[in-house]
């Protein structure tokens, strides 16, 4: 069972897939710019909830299920949740801030344009006009067989990778 | 399997009309249940009155009447608060009771959805309310609020480490994360060799239970882990500044929530829409009609424990809240999933 209706595989263009693809699509671009220029914090923080809900929904769309699961248990449920947390402790001002972009904004769009020309030339130096067929929804055995066989060493690599953030986060954080 | 052939010669869009029908009665109801039952009486006669007793016979109307009082009252904004973020909060709250109750299934084919991911899915669309209390908390603009909304997060944060945790032995030992094929693995399973009763997980993963109840006491911020909304120091917390309609959402919310989550502790430990019925058989179609009134029935029973605790102890200290779960709780789930697996090897 999938979580969004089942294509059928006769069908060449799934036109409903490909408007919802559409309207969700525009929505992220939308919310990420208003991530980037809105002059307060906390809604910057929210407009982030809304570009990562519709990752998790274009991950649905490709039939990766425990991805998209995995994107808003990760993401929504924990990295925004300490972003709002931690922005609340520390500077909850209503209304906007000034200080939030200045004079930084110039460079930031260089920057993020740069990146994108390179993700971009990448994704379509990759794959180019492949067609990627998707019939069956990823299942999370197949997962979990990638990982713990095929990928176990990139896996334990990173396991360890992120404890050892996690231990000089503490390190860095204890004063005695 | 009568219904099922009806559900199957309905167009995709029909089926999902039932479903959100029936996940509306599925939360509403329940939570109107529940609030009458351990609210309204079980809190009363804990007390020897007997509460509400003029609307409707035994004051079973009282909550009709409690919802007309609600929403004719004025919906109030503070002056300085985020006017958008305040007003959706208690939607976002809202929104992710009713996403999580798709996962619980009411019978061999009374599901919302069937996913393989099941319980999984539930854990993380219930994170999401984490979000909703922060823009009430921050919304509000007011500091009875903010620093409710912020006690919540850090309690939520806390408590929803170990209530995964638990789930796990749960799920290595039924071998899926799908909630029928949890509800299945208790139906077929056997105690040393005795299937009679199945094996229902409450048995072998009694650790695990407990410590998703405690923890999903303090999910649903019942008291005694109210820190967020402790009124004796932050009037009530993140929904101080709330009335009317809003405040009604969040008080659904908060009910609703407590049955959906005893609706998922009941799939994990105590067999869901599944009972042993000594000497008979049923068949598929039986426990479709059957399934609902045995899942209300473990409802009720395991939000009697969460109200019983509720009205009984008192409040945490927060300091004494964090240590509950980073130095008991988590240590002992992640015991529990050891033991587990270990075993799970061996037999």
């Amino acid at each position: 069972m999938q979580l969004l209706a089942q294509v059928s595989s006769e069908t060449d263009l799934y036109v409903a897939q490909n408007i919802f693809f559409a309207v969700i699509a525009v929505t992220m671009i939308y919310a990420a710019f208003r991530v980037v220029t809105t002059a307060n914090v906390v809604h910057a923080a929210l407009w982030l909830v809304v570009v990562l809900a519709g990752v998790a929904v274009q991950f649905l769309f490709l039939g990766a299920e425990f991805v998209a699961v995995t994107q808003v248990l990760v993401y929504i449920g924990a990295v925004i949740v300490l972003f709002l947390f931690g922005v609340m402790l520390t500077r909850a001002s209503m209304g906007d801030d000034e200080t939030v972009a200045g004079e930084k904004r110039a460079m930031a769009a260089i920057v993020g344009v740069l990146l994108f020309a390179v993700m971009a030339m990448a994704l379509v130096d990759s794959f180019e006009d492949t067609r990627v067929d998707i019939d069956q929804p990823q299942g999370v055995t197949e997962v979990s067989d990638a990982i713990f066989s095929q990928y176990i060493v990139p896996f334990e690599a990173v396991s360890v990778l992120l404890l050892a953030a996690l231990i000089g986060a503490i390190v860095v954080a204890r004063k005695d | 399997m009568t219904d099922v052939a009806i559900l199957g010669e309905l167009a995709y869009w029909q089926q999902t009309g039932i479903r959100v029908g029936a996940g509306l009665a599925a939360v509403l109801l329940v939570a109107g249940t529940l609030v009458y039952l351990h609210l309204f009486k079980l809190v009363s006669f804990m007390q020897s009155r007997l509460g509400p007793m003029e609307a409707g016979p035994f004051g079973s109307l009282q909550l009709l009447a409690e919802v007309g009082k609600f929403l004719q009252k004025e919906d109030i904004f503070p002056r300085k608060a985020d006017r958008f973020v305040f007003a959706a909060a208690p939607f976002v709250v809202l929104m992710s009771t009713f996403l999580l109750v798709v996962v619980v299934p009411g019978g061999p084919d009374a599901w919302f959805i069937n996913s393989e991911l099941g319980i999984y899915l539930a854990m993380a669309v219930s994170s999401v309310s984490v979000i909703g209390i922060l823009m009430a908390g921050w919304g509000s603009a007011s500091k009875y609020s903010l620093l409710g909304g912020l006690r919540a997060t850090g309690q939520l944060i806390a408590y929803e480490l170990p209530l995964i945790l638990a789930v796990m032995g749960v799920v290595i030992q039924a071998e899926t994360m799908n909630m029928q094929g949890i509800v299945q693995a208790q139906a077929d399973g056997e105690i040393f060799g005795w299937g009679g009763i199945g094996n229902p997980y409450i048995l072998t993963q009694f650790v695990a239970f407990v410590i998703f109840m405690i923890a999903m006491q303090a999910e649903l911020t019942q008291t005694p882990f109210d820190m967020p909304i402790a009124e004796s120091e932050l009037v009530t917390g993140y929904m101080t500044e709330y009335s009317g309609m809003r405040f009604l959402l969040f008080f659904i919310g908060e009910f609703a929530t407590a049955g959906v989550f005893s609706a998922i502790a009941s799939v994990l430990f105590l067999g869901g829409w599944w009972a042993p019925i000594p000497g008979l058989e049923f068949d598929d179609n039986v426990w479709n009609l059957l399934g609902p009134i045995v899942m209300v029935t473990k409802v009720v029973v395991l939000t009697f424990i969460i109200f019983w605790a509720r009205f009984s102890l008192p409040r945490f200290r927060e300091d004494q809240l964090q240590q509950l779960a980073w130095k008991v709780l988590i240590p002992l789930s992640l015991a529990n999933i050891v033991v587990t697996a270990v075993l799970k090897i061996v037999f």
